[in-house]
């Protein structure tokens, strides 16, 4: 199919949505949407900086002002809208102007150099854009809104005000509810001032016209194609005209008398036009929802679904928080059961989990003003300082990072290559990601909390996705809520959070893709390419019988045998063919995964306690079983490990873990979100004194609250020391169930306890999950590449410079 | 010079959207299953680890560019031409593949992969 593209502006498809970050410094060619080169790659012809003057409908040929005559057998017309400005005196003056190009972004530029007062008229969306770009350009600005509030289309009263208090504390003058009547002209024609209907006026070297929009359907109505009352080229559900082989989409479209001033609905629109064209008759636009979320100004604003509570019957339920200016509103069914919409400005964390609930209509929780309330919103808070590094492998200081990125290196992986941060062993890299996210934010950027290329969503909001639209499968939630094939990263993260939310196995056919090679292969990757193995041996605890049976297993297989620092026996050197026989040997022996390859519960160590410990208070060990029984194989976002001490002396050193516990006279304190390796945190008390139900029930509610809650590779003091409010809110909603969500977190944890299997022992019975294990797909030869040397009396991996020696003697 | 194809596995045996490897002569090639039907060649061995391990890597893309992750390093190839995303300076071998009746078949070195050190064909190393 040949494709030519005719356009009025001299420019390439260009992202006109974020014109107003052309101020911020980004260049005009980094609004590109397409370069000549794709343009080019994809065979299409393009005719820029000429505009269709005519359409002869019956040969199908359309003519150019500059003469050229193409032919078509299908054509789409995106003429887009223009700016309306409003029919009053002198608009035509000099230094009046209107937002919609990058040519229009480029005089008001030229022009703004000379003056020093600007006037935005119109307070919607487009208007504060407008009014952003003069404040950057240096301004002194007002903007001039004819209905009583702000963004009158999206925010009710409060809402408006919320966002005029947050705007005019940035330095903006905001009149609403004022009628202009004309613009004041000096003898050369230059704007002096605007009158208003008052008979008053603003004094005014500029005004930017951003009132609303009109569709440009100027050449469709000459062509004689339907045009609707009030404007707009009419068009059906295939996006196709009254003229068979002309289609329209974008703002000069008119679906069912509406037009949608939204990009989104305008890519959609772009995509039925073309599935229509192509054959593919399924395409169809049905509308679109309107639900937009704004950062204007830094400020955010959101609204969805039945913003202002339009359904009958309907009720509202609104927070105003007059200190930080948050004003969160949203709109339920009549008898409380549904969220049908709401708005929020000040702070949109809970877009994405309420969206997702009015789209879905999902039953609520019982304590709807948990709905208000954002649980652990993460606000990175480093407290490091310049000197302190953040990568051991290569020594990253801090300072170091930060200067690279006040440099203009504000990606991670340019920010690896040039720091040479987190391009060692890779553990500090959601360090490094933290710091750049807190430098970016102290220069006054916005943050993508997006995980990676293919999802624009947090992991937390991964997690209300999931759970709020019961999805089951990685390409189901690719297919709702993400675009591509998806990568390394958002994979496992899904696969984690499908775990600890369904706890499916593993390795089903459609969870085993999102696997890193840790859980693919339920062992732990070592350099060679081998795996190591450690069984489960809880809280430590382990019989003679059990020890032999691993020297056995050890013993067989050759394999490198380590104590490890969470009181259990590592097994190296296991090739991926050989997995599923250890396994078979250790499960005959009565083991069972001790899940060291995943990120989940690890292990929970112990002193040897009271039964034969002088000094124990309680029985450590006994604990400790019970409580790595109940939480083996959760899945989390970074690795977990617990630890319990019979006495003060704290001998499991409990409060080196993410939650640790230490026996009293009177029962158990509870310490959480401690952690050893890089960066060494001590545990904080959540609670003391706790019989060992209502431990359990703590735990559970932490754990479980983490799960939710937690960026990906996050751990749990990392976590705390972004979660607002710290360890005093983290009390309040654990122990003190502030959020009313106690009974759900025991609940979810109490269905993985309830769901729990040896992953081990269902892959070594089931032959299709065993056939995965084979080093070659088409020969039972092993990977000569792995190659061991003896050294006190056990293997390791052979050095590079032994091995072409020792390729040489075998 | 005439085409030649190794005939690896049936399609089936390779679960969707994963990779396996598979020998070749005395070459490890590391063979993807994309969906239900685009299969993709590149060398198993991984030269930042050094092991032969691109096989068990997970598949994805980059800006819409099919890919796999190393999973000791986590550097991303570029499956149709092997090349490495992170530093172009690398590259593995690309190879050409095809599914024939159900079964997945690997042909040459595709040779706009090859450079000093990704040496020949196939059936030159096996005839080697």
């Amino acid at each position: 199919m040949q494709i030519t593209v005719v356009g009025e502006e001299p420019r390439f498809a260009y992202d006109r949505v974020h014109l107003s970050a052309y101020f911020d410094g980004t260049p005009a060619a980094e609004l590109a949407i397409a370069s000549r080169e794709r343009y080019q790659e994809l065979g299409i012809e393009t005719i820029l900086g000429d505009r269709v003057e005519k359409i002869d409908r019956v040969q199908r040929i359309v003519t150019t002002g500059a003469g050229f005559r193409v032919p078509y057998d299908m054509l789409v017309l995106a003429t887009g809208s223009k700016a309306f400005v409003p029919p009053i005196q002198n608009t035509e003056g000099l230094g009046c102007f209107v937002y919609r190009t990058i040519d229009d972004v480029l005089a008001i530029e030229s022009y703004a150099k000379k003056v020093k007062r600007g006037i935005v008229i119109g307070g919607g969306l487009l208007g504060l854009e407008a009014a952003r770009a003069l404040k950057e350009l240096g301004l002194t600005t007002t903007v001039v809104e004819f209905a009583p509030r702000l963004m009158p289309m999206q925010l009710d009263a409060v809402g408006g005000r919320m966002l005029r208090s947050r705007i005019e504390s940035l330095g903006v003058t905001v009149r609403s509810d004022t009628n202009s009547t004309g613009v004041v002209l000096d003898e050369h024609r230059r704007v002096k001032a605007l009158a208003l209907a008052d008979g008053s006026r603003i004094e005014t070297d500029l005004i930017l016209f951003s009132a609303g929009i009109r569709p440009r359907d100027e050449l469709a109505r000459e062509s004689g194609l339907a045009i609707g009352a009030r404007g707009g080229i009419v068009i059906d559900d295939h996006c196709r005209t009254n003229d068979a082989h002309i289609y329209a989409i974008g703002e000069c479209a008119l679906w069912q008398n509406k037009i949608y001033g939204l990009v989104g609905p305008g890519y959609t629109m772009a995509r039925t036009a073309a599935g229509q064209i192509w054959g593919e008759a399924h395409h169809k636009f049905e509308g679109a929802d309107m639900s937009t979320k704004l950062k204007l100004m830094g400020v955010d604003v959101c609204s969805f679904g039945d913003a202002f509570g339009a359904t009958e019957g309907a009720r509202g339920m609104s927070v105003v928080d007059e200190y930080r200016d948050v004003y969160k509103r949203i709109i339920l069914s009549a008898d409380g059961k549904k969220l049908l919409g709401g708005m929020l400005v000040g702070d949109s964390t809970d877009y994405d989990y309420l969206s997702a609930l009015a789209r879905d209509g999902s039953e609520l929780p019982a304590v709807l003003e948990s709905l208000l309330v954002a649980p652990g919103e993460a606000r990175p808070q480093l407290a490091l300082g310049d000197n302190s590094v953040i990568c051991s492998c290569n020594n990253v200081t801090k300072g170091a990072i930060c200067a690279a990125i006040q440099g203009g290196v504000t990606e991670l992986a340019p920010l690896k290559k040039c720091t040479k941060a987190g391009s060692g062993c890779g553990g500090c890299v959601p360090l490094v990601t933290s710091v750049l996210k807190a430098e970016l934010i102290a220069m006054g950027q916005t943050v993508s909390n997006a995980i990676c290329e293919h999802f624009d969503h947090s992991r937390q909001e991964l997690f209300h996705l999931i759970k709020v639209g019961r999805i089951k499968s990685f390409p189901e939630m690719l297919h709702k809520h993400g675009r591509g094939l998806g990568c390394e990263i958002c994979k496992p993260t899904v696969a984690s959070i499908l775990a600890s939310t369904w706890n499916e196995h593993i390795l089903e056919p459609k969870h085993a893709p999102l696997q890193d090679s840790n859980d693919y292969f339920m062992a732990n990757i070592q350099k060679d390419g081998t795996y190591s193995v450690v069984p489960r041996v809880p809280g430590g605890e382990i019989t003679p019988e059990g020890l032999i049976a691993i020297g056995q297993v050890g013993k067989k297989y050759g394999l490198y045998t380590k104590i490890t620092g969470g009181q259990r026996i590592d097994l190296f050197g296991a090739r991926a063919e050989q997995l599923p026989d250890i396994w078979g040997e250790l499960i005959e022996a009565g083991f069972e995964s001790g899940h060291a390859y995943g990120k989940s519960l690890r292990t929970v160590k112990s002193c040897v306690g009271s039964t034969w410990c002088r000094y124990g208070v309680q029985d450590s060990v006994g604990l400790a079983v019970r409580v790595e029984l109940r939480y083996r194989g959760l899945r989390s976002p970074h690795k977990l490990k617990g630890g319990v001490s019979g006495c003060t002396r704290e001998c499991a050193e409990a409060q080196g873990k993410d939650f640790g516990i230490i026996a009293t006279e009177k029962g158990y304190n509870l310490y959480v979100c401690g952690n050893g390796g890089m960066k060494p945190k001590h545990a904080q008390l959540l609670i003391g004194d706790l019989d060992e139900p209502t431990l359990l029930k703590m735990i559970d509610r932490f754990l479980m609250f983490y799960v939710r809650t937690a960026d990906r590779l996050q751990r749990t003091s990392v976590w705390l020391e972004n979660l607002e409010g710290g360890m005093d809110y983290l009390r309040k909603v654990v122990v003190e169930d502030s959020l009313g969500l106690g009974a759900e977190l025991e609940a979810d944890m109490q269905s993985i306890v309830d769901s729990y299997r040896d992953e081990w022992k269902v892959a070594v019975e089931d032959p299709e999950k065993r056939k995965r294990f084979r080093h070659f797909v088409n020969s039972d030869q092993t990977d000569d590449n792995v190659v061991f040397v003896q050294e006190r009396g056990q293997i390791r991996p052979a050095r590079q410079d032994e091995r072409r020696y020792l390729r040489v003697v075998s | 010079m005439s085409q030649s194809w190794t005939r690896v596995c049936a399609l089936e045996e390779i679960v969707p959207d994963t990779g396996v490897c598979a020998l070749i002569g005395m070459r490890q090639v590391a063979v993807f299953r994309l969906g239900a039907d685009q299969v993709f060649a590149i060398g198993n061995h991984d030269p930042f680890s050094r092991a032969n391990v691109l096989a068990r890597g997970i598949v994805g893309d980059r800006s819409g560019r099919p890919k796999v992750a190393s999973p000791i390093f986590k550097q991303n190839f570029d499956l149709q031409t092997g090349v490495c995303m992170d530093d172009p300076s690398v590259s593995v071998p690309a190879y050409q593949t095809r599914v024939c009746d159900g079964i997945v078949e690997v042909g040459e070195v595709l040779t706009s992969t090859l450079r000093p050190g990704n040496t020949g064909s196939l059936s030159e190393v096996q005839s080697a």
